[in-house]
């Protein structure tokens, strides 16, 4: 095909647009998985996720923009024709075939002869820990193995891309979870590239090599999950991938994403930040800060606030703060980290580094 | 909750009654005929004064009985094959295709359930006759392909309904183009719905009598003809033992079509995550 062998599972989608009626789906998304990459594609639902996926696919044609995989356009290409492998959120195995036989389906479709065809289907069915359970019908098996059944079916003739839709969304929260780890290490043994849709913030960030976040159809930010916690480039993902603490005020000059700036709070005083993006003069600002990133002192020279609450889990207490202009605030403190233990009542300092205090346009 | 107050317990009881008493009434001549077929006597009488097989042998003895009987199985074979090949077909292109005018195929497949047969049967006479169809199997059939349409593409409608769209998706990104998803995964899936369906346009076909009555003629007669006729010549009780026997193969084809949905039915839970 004139493709270098490296870019095989390589996935391009490219300014795609897609409306259902008035509402845009997805809106000049453009993002590039790499061969042997997990990308997760993250967002509330209508967050245009799931379309993306399907337009890869080939269930949805975009009105906009191209999908290469492998450097070959395959924007118009019937789902049949583009030889990847998919797995639904619910399991969609064929009813009426034996396990084996659903695993053996794409390869039967493919036109391989029976000997090869159940050998091949037997090895993909150990890969997802079923050895054995061949012989049994769908409806005999629970959830986590019908899914595990599905995957197989879908690695079975080695496609270069494996797509999942919220592959995980049926099944309940342990098993879960260690699916989330079974699918990563069977990805990474495997070395096949992964687009997978979730709108579970921990599911991505515990399993994608990086992260697509999505809102409204619109490309938020795309990186490695510690990016996206840690350097937030829109107020939605600061908000929406973990816990922070919003704090609202106003900026009287402008400044360039990166510089350090003062923002006056609207319930008085200033928060020393870095802005996150380009800022306008005037305009409104929100400071996001992580509640781990907020230092609580017992005294200093930072803003003075007191603590309403405190809450203890374990590993970690969390402080409610009311600051001196009415601002609320929360903080983490790890256990066992020798520091300041505040009680409910007590007047405090706050410290945090500028670097960790991020100013957006609101 | 569980109490009821007395007089709406009793008004339950006198629906209960009147609901089995309409039920009775209109089995009654169905059921009388059961008896009547296997009395002695040369004429249709009842009570039966005894209990003799004769006119079952009499209907199985005589050519002109068989030859009917064959005749309209013929035309039901053919109509049953024909109608659910095309009903599946419309089935198909009603819930999946994004067919423009959907609502006036819709009409014209329910069509030959509003129209009153006989209304059909003429206006069917009239084409028939200029295309030199009356009195044959071909123009017999495709009468009543055309009968048995609407229930067929009710049943595979209802049987695709049932079916898991999601699984048509499943198999093209396994591979398989539409023409293999339809045939490895559609149909195996919707096939006791189709069975069923071909049943029930069978059993149309072959009790159908209006339609029959205007375009079959003396030679190649129906089965529901020949019965028609017999009563006009000689009352025997051969009508009644074929009438009983019409009437056990299409509680035989009903139950088998209920049993295959039921099934059917019981499979598209399981696999339910």
């Amino acid at each position: 095909m004139g493709v270098q062998e490296g870019a095989r599972g390589q996935v391009t989608v490219e300014a795609l647009a897609k409306r259902f009626g008035p509402v845009k789906a997805i809106d000049n998304v453009s993002l590039r998985v790499g061969a042997g990459e997990f990308l997760a594609l993250l967002g509330p639902s209508g967050s245009g996720k799931t379309t993306i996926l399907m337009a890869i696919a080939g269930f949805e044609y975009p009105d906009e923009g191209r999908i290469l995989i492998g450097g070959e356009d395959v924007t118009w290409a019937p789902p049949n024709r583009r030889n990847l492998g998919m797995v639904f959120q619910r399991y969609t195995l064929f009813p009426h075939m034996s396990v084996l036989e659903n695993i053996a389906f794409p390869l039967k479709m493919r036109r391989i002869g029976r000997t090869e065809r159940e050998e091949r289907a037997r090895a993909a069915l150990e890969t997802v820990r079923l050895g054995g359970m061949g012989d049994r019908r769908p409806s005999q098996l629970s959830g986590g193995q019908q899914q595990r059944v599905a995957i197989a079916r879908a690695i079975v003739y080695q496609p270069r891309v494996l797509l999942m839709d919220e592959p995980l969304s049926a099944l309940d929260k342990n098993l879960r979870e260690e699916m989330q780890l079974e699918i990563k290490h069977l990805q990474q043994r495997i070395g096949i590239t992964v687009v997978f849709v979730t709108h579970d913030q921990t599911e991505a960030l515990t399993m994608a090599d990086r992260v697509a976040v999505l809102d409204h159809g619109r490309l938020q930010q795309i990186g490695a999950p510690r990016d996206l916690y840690e350097t937030p480039e829109t107020v939605f993902v600061a908000g929406f991938i973990g816990e922070t603490n919003f704090c609202e005020g106003r900026l009287d000059h402008s400044a360039a994403a990166g510089e350090p700036v003062f923002v006056g709070l609207d319930g008085g005083g200033q928060m020393s930040a870095i802005a996150a993006q380009a800022l306008p003069a005037g305009g409104r600002i929100k400071v996001a800060l992580r509640p781990e990133r907020l230092r609580v002192l017992p005294t200093g020279d930072g803003p003075a606030a007191r603590v309403t609450e405190a809450i203890y889990a374990g590993n970690a207490t969390t402080l409610m703060l009311e600051a001196e202009g009415g601002q609320r605030l929360r903080a983490r403190i790890p256990a066992g980290g020798g520091l300041h233990e505040a009680r409910p009542g007590d007047h405090v300092r706050l410290s945090w580094q500028t670097a960790d205090a991020r100013a957006f346009a609101a | 909750m569980s109490r009821q107050p007395a007089p709406n317990r009793a008004g339950r009881a006198a629906l209960n009654a009147a609901a089995y008493a309409v039920t009775v009434f209109l089995l009654l001549p169905t059921l009388i005929i059961i008896p009547m077929s296997a009395g002695p006597e040369r004429l249709l009488s009842f009570p039966p004064k005894g209990f003799s097989l004769r006119w079952y042998g009499e209907y199985f003895g005589d050519e002109d009985w068989i030859r009917a009987t064959l005749f309209s199985a013929e035309a039901g074979v053919i109509a049953a094959v024909c109608a659910t090949t095309v009903g599946t077909m419309l089935a198909l292109a009603l819930v999946r295709g994004r067919l423009p005018g959907k609502g006036l195929v819709e009409l014209l497949v329910i069509g030959p359930v509003i129209v009153p047969h006989i209304a059909l049967a003429v206006a069917m006479f009239l084409v028939f006759e200029q295309l030199r169809l009356t009195g044959s199997l071909l123009g017999l059939a495709m009468a009543h392909t055309v009968l048995a349409l609407p229930f067929v593409v009710f049943t595979v409608l209802a049987a695709l309904y049932r079916f898991d769209a999601e699984l048509e998706r499943a198999s093209l990104s396994c591979g398989a183009g539409p023409g293999s998803t339809f045939l490895h995964v559609t149909l195996p899936l919707i096939a006791p719905g189709l069975i069923s369906a071909a049943l029930f346009a069978f059993i149309i076909s072959f009790d159908e009598a209006v339609v029959s009555f205007f375009i079959s003629d003396l030679d190649r007669k129906t089965l529901p003809r020949k019965m028609f006729e017999d009563i006009d010549f000689n009352i025997s009780p051969t009508l009644a033992a074929v009438a009983t026997m019409l009437t056990a193969l299409t509680i035989a084809a009903l139950l088998i079509g209920y049993a295959l949905r039921r099934g059917m039915e019981r499979r598209a839970r399981r696999t339910k995550p």
